[in-house]
Protein backbone atom coordinates (compact mmCIF):
# COMPACT_ATOMS: atom_id res chain seq x y z
CA UNK A 1 0.00 0.00 0.00
CA UNK A 2 2.43 2.13 0.82
CA UNK A 3 4.43 1.78 -2.92
CA UNK A 4 0.92 2.16 -4.46
CA UNK A 5 0.68 5.47 -2.65
CA UNK A 6 4.30 6.34 -3.18
CA UNK A 7 3.62 8.68 -6.26
CA UNK A 8 2.03 12.23 -4.85
CA UNK A 9 -0.26 12.23 -7.98
CA UNK A 10 -1.80 9.10 -6.61
CA UNK A 11 -1.06 9.75 -2.84
CA UNK A 12 -3.70 13.26 -4.04
CA UNK A 13 -6.13 11.32 -5.98
CA UNK A 14 -6.79 8.64 -2.98
CA UNK A 15 -6.96 11.29 -0.29
CA UNK A 16 -9.05 13.60 -2.07
CA UNK A 17 -11.94 10.97 -1.80
CA UNK A 18 -10.22 9.08 1.75
CA UNK A 19 -10.00 11.76 4.33
CA UNK A 20 -13.87 12.83 3.70
CA UNK A 21 -14.73 9.29 4.76
CA UNK A 22 -12.09 9.08 7.57
CA UNK A 23 -12.81 12.12 9.60
CA UNK A 24 -16.97 11.16 8.96
CA UNK A 25 -16.46 8.21 10.62
CA UNK A 26 -14.18 10.26 13.44
CA UNK A 27 -16.75 11.99 14.18
CA UNK A 28 -19.27 9.35 14.16
CA UNK A 29 -17.04 7.81 16.89
CA UNK A 30 -16.68 10.61 18.80
CA UNK A 31 -19.78 11.27 19.25
CA UNK A 32 -20.91 7.53 20.26
CA UNK A 33 -17.23 7.82 22.93
CA UNK A 34 -18.36 11.15 24.37
CA UNK A 35 -21.73 9.83 24.55
CA UNK A 36 -20.55 6.81 26.57
CA UNK A 37 -18.13 8.79 28.47
CA UNK A 38 -20.19 11.25 29.56
CA UNK A 39 -23.42 9.90 30.13
CA UNK A 40 -23.19 5.84 30.49
CA UNK A 41 -20.26 5.17 31.82
CA UNK A 42 -20.21 4.52 35.92
CA UNK A 43 -18.55 6.62 38.12
CA UNK A 44 -15.21 5.02 39.53
CA UNK A 45 -15.50 3.56 43.27
CA UNK A 46 -12.58 5.55 44.33
CA UNK A 47 -12.32 8.46 42.04
CA UNK A 48 -16.36 9.36 41.44
CA UNK A 49 -17.23 11.09 38.54
CA UNK A 50 -13.28 12.41 38.07
CA UNK A 51 -12.78 9.71 36.52
CA UNK A 52 -14.01 10.87 33.18
CA UNK A 53 -11.25 12.98 32.64
CA UNK A 54 -9.52 9.98 32.35
CA UNK A 55 -11.70 9.07 28.66
CA UNK A 56 -9.37 12.05 27.24
CA UNK A 57 -6.23 11.98 28.81
CA UNK A 58 -5.73 7.95 28.26
CA UNK A 59 -6.52 8.61 24.88
CA UNK A 60 -4.83 11.34 24.25
CA UNK A 61 -1.64 9.72 26.03
CA UNK A 62 -1.85 6.74 23.18
CA UNK A 63 -2.04 9.33 20.82
CA UNK A 64 0.80 11.37 21.73
CA UNK A 65 2.99 8.60 22.09
CA UNK A 66 1.66 7.11 18.92
CA UNK A 67 1.76 10.01 16.45
CA UNK A 68 5.78 10.13 17.24
CA UNK A 69 6.40 6.49 16.54
CA UNK A 70 4.95 7.31 13.14
CA UNK A 71 6.78 10.33 12.73
CA UNK A 72 10.15 8.13 13.94
CA UNK A 73 9.09 5.26 11.27
CA UNK A 74 8.07 7.83 8.54
CA UNK A 75 11.55 10.11 9.11
CA UNK A 76 13.48 6.49 9.52
CA UNK A 77 12.20 5.68 5.82
CA UNK A 78 12.76 9.09 4.42
CA UNK A 79 16.33 8.82 5.69
CA UNK A 80 17.19 5.65 4.34
CA UNK A 81 14.63 5.22 1.34
CA UNK A 82 14.16 8.75 0.46
CA UNK A 83 10.60 8.19 0.16
CA UNK A 84 9.01 11.50 -1.47
CA UNK A 85 6.22 10.97 0.80
CA UNK A 86 7.50 10.30 4.13
CA UNK A 87 8.92 13.60 5.09
CA UNK A 88 5.68 15.31 4.27
CA UNK A 89 3.97 12.65 6.62
CA UNK A 90 6.33 13.35 9.33
CA UNK A 91 5.74 17.01 9.35
CA UNK A 92 1.79 16.84 8.77
CA UNK A 93 1.57 14.74 11.95
CA UNK A 94 3.57 16.42 14.06
CA UNK A 95 1.50 19.67 15.47
CA UNK A 96 -1.13 16.81 15.42
CA UNK A 97 1.00 15.50 18.02
CA UNK A 98 2.01 18.19 19.93
CA UNK A 99 -1.69 19.21 20.85
CA UNK A 100 -2.60 15.40 22.13
CA UNK A 101 0.35 15.76 24.05
CA UNK A 102 -0.79 19.24 25.60
CA UNK A 103 -4.14 17.60 26.20
CA UNK A 104 -3.09 14.61 27.73
CA UNK A 105 -0.48 16.96 30.07
CA UNK A 106 -3.44 19.57 30.48
CA UNK A 107 -6.36 17.12 31.39
CA UNK A 108 -4.09 14.58 33.75
CA UNK A 109 -3.24 18.33 35.72
CA UNK A 110 -6.75 18.59 36.15
CA UNK A 111 -7.26 15.14 37.33
CA UNK A 112 -4.50 15.07 39.34
CA UNK A 113 -4.95 18.34 41.25
CA UNK A 114 -8.53 16.85 43.53
CA UNK A 115 -7.25 13.27 43.35
CA UNK A 116 -3.38 13.43 43.97
CA UNK A 117 -3.45 16.86 45.72
CA UNK A 118 -1.09 18.53 43.01
CA UNK A 119 -1.80 19.80 39.53
CA UNK A 120 2.11 19.00 38.60
CA UNK A 121 4.68 16.88 40.50
CA UNK A 122 8.33 15.71 38.91
CA UNK A 123 8.22 12.38 39.06
CA UNK A 124 9.94 10.47 35.88
CA UNK A 125 6.45 9.23 34.32
CA UNK A 126 4.98 13.04 34.14
CA UNK A 127 8.43 14.34 33.57
CA UNK A 128 9.26 12.23 30.45
CA UNK A 129 5.65 13.03 28.72
CA UNK A 130 6.59 16.83 29.23
CA UNK A 131 10.18 15.95 27.58
CA UNK A 132 7.77 14.41 24.29
CA UNK A 133 5.84 17.93 24.45
CA UNK A 134 9.27 19.79 23.71
CA UNK A 135 10.31 16.85 21.22
CA UNK A 136 7.46 17.88 19.07
CA UNK A 137 8.53 21.71 19.89
CA UNK A 138 11.83 21.00 18.99
CA UNK A 139 11.34 18.63 15.98
CA UNK A 140 8.60 21.18 14.34
CA UNK A 141 11.17 24.11 15.31
CA UNK A 142 14.20 22.64 13.95
CA UNK A 143 12.67 21.62 10.80
CA UNK A 144 11.44 24.97 10.24
CA UNK A 145 14.55 26.60 10.85
CA UNK A 146 16.38 25.94 7.68
CA UNK A 147 15.87 28.26 4.25
CA UNK A 148 16.49 24.82 2.47
CA UNK A 149 13.50 22.66 3.07
CA UNK A 150 15.26 19.43 2.13
CA UNK A 151 17.92 20.20 4.50
CA UNK A 152 15.47 20.77 7.48
CA UNK A 153 13.87 17.67 6.86
CA UNK A 154 16.60 15.65 7.00
CA UNK A 155 17.75 17.67 11.01
CA UNK A 156 13.98 17.06 11.93
CA UNK A 157 14.20 13.13 10.73
CA UNK A 158 17.45 12.59 13.00
CA UNK A 159 15.83 14.33 15.88
CA UNK A 160 13.07 12.98 15.92
CA UNK A 161 14.77 9.08 15.41
CA UNK A 162 17.13 10.15 18.45
CA UNK A 163 13.93 11.21 20.55
CA UNK A 164 11.99 7.96 19.90
CA UNK A 165 14.26 6.56 23.43
CA UNK A 166 11.40 8.50 25.52
CA UNK A 167 8.94 6.29 24.44
CA UNK A 168 10.12 3.36 26.12
CA UNK A 169 10.63 5.75 29.31
CA UNK A 170 7.27 7.14 29.23
CA UNK A 171 6.11 3.32 28.58
CA UNK A 172 8.33 1.57 31.47
CA UNK A 173 8.45 5.00 33.79
CA UNK A 174 5.83 3.82 36.09
CA UNK A 175 7.59 0.12 36.18
CA UNK A 176 11.17 1.42 36.55
CA UNK A 177 10.74 3.58 39.13
CA UNK A 178 8.48 4.78 41.93
CA UNK A 179 6.28 7.24 40.39
CA UNK A 180 3.19 8.86 42.06
CA UNK A 181 1.26 8.27 38.65
CA UNK A 182 -0.28 4.71 38.68
CA UNK A 183 0.85 1.89 36.38
CA UNK A 184 -0.93 0.50 33.29
CA UNK A 185 -4.04 -0.69 33.17
CA UNK A 186 -4.73 -1.99 29.86
CA UNK A 187 -1.70 -3.12 28.49
CA UNK A 188 -0.23 -4.80 31.50
CA UNK A 189 0.25 -8.65 32.57
CA UNK A 190 -2.45 -10.48 33.55
CA UNK A 191 -4.98 -8.86 31.74
CA UNK A 192 -6.42 -5.15 32.27
CA UNK A 193 -7.75 -3.96 35.57
CA UNK A 194 -10.13 -1.30 34.20
CA UNK A 195 -13.82 -2.60 34.03
CA UNK A 196 -15.57 -3.54 30.91
CA UNK A 197 -18.34 -0.33 32.04
CA UNK A 198 -15.20 2.09 31.74
CA UNK A 199 -13.14 0.04 29.03
CA UNK A 200 -15.61 0.17 26.32
CA UNK A 201 -15.95 3.59 26.40
CA UNK A 202 -11.88 4.69 26.65
CA UNK A 203 -11.61 1.96 23.36
CA UNK A 204 -14.03 4.13 21.58
CA UNK A 205 -12.92 7.14 22.50
CA UNK A 206 -9.50 5.98 21.36
CA UNK A 207 -11.20 4.28 18.23
CA UNK A 208 -12.45 8.19 17.61
CA UNK A 209 -9.26 9.86 18.52
CA UNK A 210 -6.99 7.78 15.83
CA UNK A 211 -9.62 8.32 13.06
CA UNK A 212 -9.63 11.61 13.76
CA UNK A 213 -6.04 12.10 13.65
CA UNK A 214 -6.22 10.21 10.26
CA UNK A 215 -8.09 12.44 8.87
CA UNK A 216 -5.68 15.52 10.08
CA UNK A 217 -2.88 14.20 8.60
CA UNK A 218 -4.54 13.24 5.45
CA UNK A 219 -6.08 17.01 5.26
CA UNK A 220 -2.01 18.73 6.29
CA UNK A 221 -0.21 16.36 3.89
CA UNK A 222 -2.56 17.50 1.06
CA UNK A 223 -2.06 21.04 2.45
CA UNK A 224 1.67 20.61 1.85
CA UNK A 225 1.42 18.79 -1.59
CA UNK A 226 -0.41 21.63 -3.27
CA UNK A 227 1.53 24.50 -1.71
CA UNK A 228 4.77 22.24 -3.08
CA UNK A 229 3.07 21.93 -6.56
CA UNK A 230 1.95 25.95 -6.36
CA UNK A 231 5.52 27.07 -5.64
CA UNK A 232 6.74 24.67 -7.99
CA UNK A 233 4.28 26.36 -11.04
CA UNK A 234 5.10 29.46 -9.87
CA UNK A 235 9.05 29.57 -10.26
CA UNK A 236 8.27 27.24 -13.69
CA UNK A 237 6.39 29.99 -15.34
CA UNK A 238 5.85 33.32 -14.73
CA UNK A 239 2.32 34.65 -14.94
CA UNK A 240 1.12 35.22 -18.00
CA UNK A 241 -0.62 38.92 -17.52
CA UNK A 242 2.04 40.77 -16.11
CA UNK A 243 0.95 42.30 -13.35
CA UNK A 244 2.84 44.70 -12.01
CA UNK A 245 1.91 44.70 -8.37
CA UNK A 246 2.84 41.48 -7.69
CA UNK A 247 5.96 41.05 -9.66
CA UNK A 248 7.18 44.47 -8.65
CA UNK A 249 10.11 44.00 -7.34
CA UNK A 250 11.38 41.70 -9.66
CA UNK A 251 13.41 43.51 -12.81
CA UNK A 252 12.13 42.58 -15.92
CA UNK A 253 14.01 40.54 -18.01
CA UNK A 254 11.83 39.48 -21.10
CA UNK B 1 21.11 0.52 -4.28
CA UNK B 2 24.84 0.81 -2.47
CA UNK B 3 24.13 4.04 -1.11
CA UNK B 4 20.41 2.88 0.17
CA UNK B 5 22.63 0.48 1.79
CA UNK B 6 25.00 2.50 3.70
CA UNK B 7 22.11 5.24 4.84
CA UNK B 8 20.43 2.18 6.07
CA UNK B 9 24.03 1.00 7.69
CA UNK B 10 24.30 4.14 9.28
CA UNK B 11 20.82 4.84 10.41
CA UNK B 12 20.63 1.02 11.80
CA UNK B 13 24.10 1.63 13.70
CA UNK B 14 23.33 5.20 15.26
CA UNK B 15 19.81 3.45 16.52
CA UNK B 16 21.33 1.28 18.30
CA UNK B 17 24.21 3.28 19.49
CA UNK B 18 21.53 5.58 21.16
CA UNK B 19 19.96 2.93 22.89
CA UNK B 20 22.61 1.34 24.06
CA UNK B 21 24.10 4.81 25.52
CA UNK B 22 20.54 5.32 27.18
CA UNK B 23 20.30 2.35 29.12
CA UNK B 24 23.75 2.59 30.53
CA UNK B 25 22.52 6.26 32.05
CA UNK B 26 19.06 4.50 32.84
CA UNK B 27 21.10 1.82 34.68
CA UNK B 28 23.21 4.53 36.53
CA UNK B 29 20.22 6.54 37.24
CA UNK B 30 17.94 3.79 38.46
CA UNK B 31 17.97 4.71 41.81
CA UNK B 32 18.04 8.31 41.50
CA UNK B 33 14.95 8.86 39.77
CA UNK B 34 12.64 7.83 42.67
CA UNK B 35 10.14 10.27 43.27
CA UNK B 36 10.12 8.68 46.97
CA UNK B 37 11.26 6.48 49.17
CA UNK B 38 9.35 3.24 51.21
CA UNK B 39 9.65 2.81 54.97
CA UNK B 40 11.95 -0.22 54.25
CA UNK B 41 14.41 1.56 53.17
CA UNK B 42 14.39 4.57 54.96
CA UNK B 43 15.09 1.91 57.58
CA UNK B 44 17.84 0.47 55.83
CA UNK B 45 19.91 3.56 54.63
CA UNK B 46 19.31 6.32 57.40
CA UNK B 47 21.79 8.74 55.88
CA UNK B 48 18.70 9.64 52.85
CA UNK B 49 16.37 10.69 55.67
CA UNK B 50 18.95 13.40 56.79
CA UNK B 51 17.17 16.57 54.91
CA UNK B 52 13.68 16.62 53.27
CA UNK B 53 12.54 13.49 51.58
CA UNK B 54 9.58 11.96 50.39
CA UNK B 55 8.06 8.80 51.66
CA UNK B 56 5.42 6.52 49.93
CA UNK B 57 3.63 3.41 51.23
CA UNK B 58 -0.02 2.53 52.14
CA UNK B 59 -1.99 4.47 54.88
CA UNK B 60 -2.25 1.41 57.96
CA UNK B 61 -5.88 0.36 58.25
CA UNK B 62 -7.11 1.99 61.39
CA UNK B 63 -4.09 4.41 62.19
CA UNK B 64 -5.22 7.53 60.77
CA UNK B 65 -6.69 10.14 63.60
CA UNK B 66 -7.48 13.60 63.43
CA UNK B 67 -5.90 15.76 66.33
CA UNK B 68 -6.92 19.15 66.95
CA UNK B 69 -7.63 21.73 63.88
CA UNK B 70 -6.55 20.18 60.84
CA UNK B 71 -4.15 18.22 62.09
CA UNK B 72 -4.25 14.13 61.04
CA UNK B 73 -1.31 11.42 61.71
CA UNK B 74 -1.43 8.32 60.47
CA UNK B 75 1.18 5.36 59.63
CA UNK B 76 2.58 4.70 56.22
CA UNK B 77 3.41 1.36 55.91
CA UNK B 78 5.32 -1.20 52.86
CA UNK B 79 4.00 -4.43 55.00
CA UNK B 80 7.66 -4.65 56.40
CA UNK B 81 7.73 -1.74 57.96
CA UNK B 82 6.34 1.62 58.65
CA UNK B 83 6.81 5.05 59.87
CA UNK B 84 4.34 7.65 61.87
CA UNK B 85 3.44 10.43 59.97
CA UNK B 86 2.09 13.72 61.20
CA UNK B 87 0.52 16.31 59.06
CA UNK B 88 -1.58 19.54 58.86
CA UNK B 89 -3.50 20.60 55.77
CA UNK B 90 -5.93 19.50 53.27
CA UNK B 91 -5.72 16.03 52.52
CA UNK B 92 -6.47 14.82 49.29
CA UNK B 93 -9.48 12.77 47.64
CA UNK B 94 -7.91 9.81 47.34
CA UNK B 95 -6.93 9.83 50.88
CA UNK B 96 -7.82 6.91 52.37
CA UNK B 97 -6.36 4.06 54.86
CA UNK B 98 -5.27 1.15 52.58
CA UNK B 99 -4.48 3.21 50.04
CA UNK B 100 -1.38 4.46 48.45
CA UNK B 101 0.46 7.91 49.87
CA UNK B 102 3.39 10.11 49.23
CA UNK B 103 4.31 12.48 51.97
CA UNK B 104 7.07 15.25 51.41
CA UNK B 105 8.77 16.26 55.13
CA UNK B 106 11.75 15.49 57.00
CA UNK B 107 12.19 13.60 60.33
CA UNK B 108 11.77 14.82 63.29
CA UNK B 109 12.02 12.51 67.15
CA UNK B 110 11.15 9.41 64.77
CA UNK B 111 8.12 11.19 63.19
CA UNK B 112 7.77 12.16 59.65
CA UNK B 113 6.33 15.61 59.65
CA UNK B 114 4.65 16.02 56.32
CA UNK B 115 4.59 19.36 54.55
CA UNK B 116 2.53 17.65 52.10
CA UNK B 117 0.50 14.66 51.22
CA UNK B 118 -0.72 13.23 48.21
CA UNK B 119 -2.74 10.28 47.29
CA UNK B 120 -1.29 7.75 45.27
CA UNK B 121 -4.66 6.12 42.98
CA UNK B 122 -3.66 2.16 41.88
CA UNK B 123 -4.56 0.73 38.64
CA UNK B 124 -7.96 -0.50 39.15
CA UNK B 125 -11.05 1.57 37.32
CA UNK B 126 -14.55 -0.12 38.20
CA UNK B 127 -18.17 1.19 39.31
CA UNK B 128 -18.86 0.73 43.10
CA UNK B 129 -21.48 -1.73 42.64
CA UNK B 130 -18.55 -4.18 41.01
CA UNK B 131 -16.23 -3.00 43.82
CA UNK B 132 -18.86 -3.93 46.88
CA UNK B 133 -19.56 -7.50 44.80
CA UNK B 134 -15.77 -8.44 44.88
CA UNK B 135 -15.85 -7.47 48.21
CA UNK B 136 -19.34 -10.01 48.93
CA UNK B 137 -17.75 -13.16 47.30
CA UNK B 138 -14.30 -12.26 49.03
CA UNK B 139 -12.27 -11.56 46.01
CA UNK B 140 -11.02 -8.41 47.09
CA UNK B 141 -7.79 -8.14 48.55
CA UNK B 142 -7.42 -5.83 50.88
CA UNK B 143 -4.53 -3.17 51.08
CA UNK B 144 -5.54 -1.16 47.45
CA UNK B 145 -1.97 -2.72 46.39
CA UNK B 146 -3.09 -3.34 43.29
CA UNK B 147 -4.47 -6.53 41.95
CA UNK B 148 -8.11 -6.82 43.10
CA UNK B 149 -9.01 -8.18 39.75
CA UNK B 150 -5.69 -9.94 39.22
CA UNK B 151 -2.53 -9.34 39.61
CA UNK B 152 0.46 -9.18 42.40
CA UNK B 153 1.11 -5.73 44.79
CA UNK B 154 3.54 -3.62 42.79
CA UNK B 155 7.24 -4.21 43.62
CA UNK B 156 7.71 -0.53 45.50
CA UNK B 157 5.12 -1.73 48.04
CA UNK B 158 6.21 -4.93 48.57
CA UNK C 1 -30.70 11.99 37.55
CA UNK C 2 -31.18 15.81 36.86
CA UNK C 3 -29.50 17.86 33.96
CA UNK C 4 -28.34 19.98 36.75
CA UNK C 5 -26.79 16.83 38.60
CA UNK C 6 -25.28 15.32 36.02
CA UNK C 7 -23.28 18.93 34.93
CA UNK C 8 -22.56 18.86 39.07
CA UNK C 9 -20.35 15.77 38.03
CA UNK C 10 -20.53 14.69 41.73
CA UNK C 11 -18.74 17.92 42.97
CA UNK C 12 -16.03 17.54 40.12
CA UNK C 13 -17.38 19.75 37.52
CA UNK C 14 -14.68 22.36 37.88
CA UNK C 15 -12.36 19.61 37.12
CA UNK C 16 -13.92 17.10 34.66
CA UNK C 17 -15.34 20.14 31.68
CA UNK C 18 -12.00 22.60 31.77
CA UNK C 19 -10.87 18.81 31.18
CA UNK C 20 -13.44 18.39 28.32
CA UNK C 21 -12.93 21.93 27.55
CA UNK C 22 -9.33 22.23 26.75
CA UNK C 23 -9.59 18.58 24.55
CA UNK C 24 -11.79 20.20 22.33
CA UNK C 25 -10.66 24.13 21.74
CA UNK C 26 -6.74 22.18 21.20
CA UNK C 27 -7.66 19.53 19.43
CA UNK C 28 -10.87 21.73 17.36
CA UNK C 29 -8.43 24.61 16.72
CA UNK C 30 -5.65 22.00 14.94
CA UNK C 31 -8.85 20.56 13.14
CA UNK C 32 -10.10 23.85 12.10
CA UNK C 33 -6.57 25.47 10.70
CA UNK C 34 -6.17 22.10 9.57
CA UNK C 35 -8.99 21.92 7.11
CA UNK C 36 -8.78 26.18 6.33
CA UNK C 37 -4.73 25.67 5.65
CA UNK C 38 -5.82 22.82 2.90
CA UNK C 39 -8.44 24.89 1.56
CA UNK C 40 -6.29 27.88 0.98
CA UNK C 41 -3.68 25.54 -0.66
CA UNK C 42 -6.30 24.27 -3.22
CA UNK C 43 -7.40 27.79 -3.89
CA UNK C 44 -4.56 29.04 -4.37
CA UNK C 45 -3.24 25.87 -6.75
CA UNK C 46 -6.26 26.61 -8.67
CA UNK C 47 -5.32 30.05 -9.43
CA UNK C 48 -1.94 29.35 -10.39
CA UNK C 49 -2.90 26.52 -12.63
CA UNK C 50 -5.53 29.07 -14.39
CA UNK C 51 -3.30 31.77 -14.57
CA UNK C 52 0.19 30.03 -15.78
CA UNK C 53 -2.50 27.65 -18.27
CA UNK C 54 -0.11 24.45 -16.26
CA UNK C 55 -1.30 21.34 -14.84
Amino acid sequence: MFAYLANPARFMRVSGRAWRFVAASGIAALAIGLYLALAVAPPDYQQGESVRIMFVHVPSAILAEGVYYLIALASFVALVWRHPLADVAAQAAAPIGAAFTLVCLATGSLWGKPMWGAWWVWDARLTSVLVLFFLYLGYIALVNAFEDPARGARAGAVLALVGVIDLPIIKFSVNWWNTLHQPASILRMGGPTIDRSMLVPLLVMTLAFVLLFAALLLLRMRATLNERKARALRLAAPPRRADPVSTGAAPVLR
Amino acid sequence: MTRKRKRLAIAVCGLAALAAATAMVLTAFRDNLVFFYSPSELAARPAIAAGRIRIGGLVENRSLAHEDGRRVSFRVTDGATDIAVSYDGILPDLFREGQGVVAEGRIKDGVFVASSVLAKHDEKYMPPEVAAALKKSGHWQEGGDAGALAGPPPAHFR
Amino acid sequence: MTLAAWAAMGGYAAYVWPAYGIAAALLGGIALQSWLRCRRSERELDRIQRTTGRQ
